[in-house]
């Protein structure tokens, strides 16, 4: 019994479909506890007033967009090394998950921002690094639509996503080189350091980023399980046609 | 290795290489902002650096696409994969070629357009290290991305979104150190930063982009 058993894509199909309505129930009920805790039952900042509950969408969000990418790169290395057509359909299926998160973790900085800093947009080392993470996204997306062989479509991009993370890491320090950052620090693990997260905060927006986690692995599977069937339906075409 | 470089210089040369469109390319480039953005010495003197480097950057991008594209119709990289040379070394060679063709005469003819623009004088010196220390990596990385798109119909448009989210890092560093000589500001500092991104990248993404190469040949 090892985990690559669940490479075989029957064994996905099987698993999968029998996880999928727990994570569903799963998801739902964190993320409609924590976002409820933090919407109507957080005080509000005294200095940003509710504003600051934009932050239970936002950090979750921008968490999970950098996560996604690395979870497309685990991905895309399993399919390099070990053939495993299942890997190779996973980053596929991840990749508009994460973009929709980058997407979300623009928007509601802009919203936020608007207000408190008086400006939509700034280029904040953190803002354009996430603006070039979504050009990686799509320029990703982009290669799989393109490229018609699947094999060679996944090869491809696997080969893309490797290069794109270290040029995204370097683009990274390149942008903290070249404009002095505007946005604050993260402050979720400063517990027992000096200006921390405030409790009150901390408990509903930890619910909320687990919520988004499981959203994420919720959405990835569903769309994983769609590109099989999908690559199941053009197996079906193809013997149709040649028989 | 030698042979591959000289046989690919002779063809960008020859009529319908595309050799000197890139140069026209940055030419009309400076031409155009100054007409976009008014004719104040000061504000071009102060953008003049990104704009350069911008343009360089565009002109490199646009005889990308025909890097293995022509040699894969025809049916060339067949044969170059099946040489006793490593394709890695085919790709350096051919990247070699590109930079020889578009980044070197673009580093060059800079001051030229550096005067055009207004750039202040202390920065031209360095406008020419930064383009020859920085221009090598937009070709190796351009390489990567023509690499990557040889095998569609239509790569072009496709070839720029993937290809420009990787020239940022590159970008940033080489028109900072402008910025920076032309103000009489420190600039070891960039410049170390670009000729690591140019070295990194010279040693390690023909690599993928043989990598890519073969997966389209298969």
């Amino acid at each position: 019994m090892s985990i690559w058993e669940y490479a075989n894509p029957k064994k996905f199909m099987q698993t999968s479909a029998r996880v999928l309505p727990w994570l569903v129930a799963l998801t739902t009920a964190f993320l409609a506890v924590g976002l409820v805790w933090a919407f109507f039952f957080t005080p509000d900042d005294y200095k940003q007033g509710a504003t600051v509950k934009i932050m239970f969408l936002h950090v979750p969000a921008a968490m999970m967009a950098i996560n996604a990418w690395i979870m497309m790169l685990v991905a895309s290395l399993i399919w390099i090394v070990r053939r495993h057509h299942v890997s190779a359909l996973a980053a596929r299926a991840a990749a508009p998950v994460g973009l929709t998160f980058t997407a979300i973790a623009l928007v509601t900085g802009a919203l936020w921002g608007q207000p408190m800093w008086g400006t939509w947009w700034a280029w904040d080392p953190r803002l354009t690094s996430f603006l070039i993470l979504a050009l990686f996204y799509l320029g990703y997306m982009a290669l799989w639509a393109a490229v018609e062989n699947p094999d060679t479509a996944a090869d491809l991009t696997s080969v893309l996503c490797i290069v794109g993370s270290v040029f995204a890491l370097l683009s990274r320090y390149a942008v903290k080189f070249w404009n002095q950052g505007l946005h604050q620090d993260s402050t979720i693990l400063k517990v027992g350091e000096k200006d921390p997260l405030d409790p009150a905060y901390y408990l509903p927006l930890v619910v909320c980023i687990l919520g988004t986690v499981l959203l994420f692995v919720t959405l990835v599977l569903v769309r994983t399980r769609t590109e099989i069937r999908a690559r199941r339906l053009a197996a079906l075409l193809a013997r149709e046609r040649s028989a | 290795m030698i042979a591959l470089l000289v046989r690919d210089l002779r063809l960008a040369v020859r009529a319908g290489g595309g050799f000197g469109l890139g140069l026209a390319f940055f030419l009309l480039v400076a031409v155009l902002v100054p007409l976009g953005v008014g004719p104040e010495g000061g504000t071009l003197g102060r953008i003049a650096p990104g704009i350069l480097w911008v343009g360089a950057l565009l002109a490199c991008l646009l005889s990308l696409d025909r890097l293995f594209a022509l040699d894969f119709e025809d049916g060339s990289l067949d044969l170059l994969a099946t040489a006793p040379l490593p394709l890695e070394g085919a790709v350096a060679a051919k990247a070699l070629a590109h930079w020889l063709v578009t980044g070197l005469p673009l580093a060059l003819l800079s001051p030229v357009l550096g005067i055009l623009l207004n750039l202040p004088a202390a920065g031209y010196l360095w406008l020419v290290v930064s383009l020859l220390v920085g221009t090598p990596a937009l070709s190796v990385i351009g390489a990567f991305g023509a690499a990557v798109t040889v095998g569609l119909k239509r790569g072009g448009l496709l070839l720029s979104l993937l290809v420009l989210p990787l020239y940022v890092p590159t970008l940033i560093f080489g028109a900072e150190v402008v910025k920076r000589g032309a103000t009489g500001a420190e600039f070891a500092t960039p410049l170390a930063l670009l000729a690591a991104i140019t070295a990194g990248a010279a040693a390690l993404l023909p690599f993928a982009a043989a990598a890519a190469l073969r997966i389209n040949l298969r």
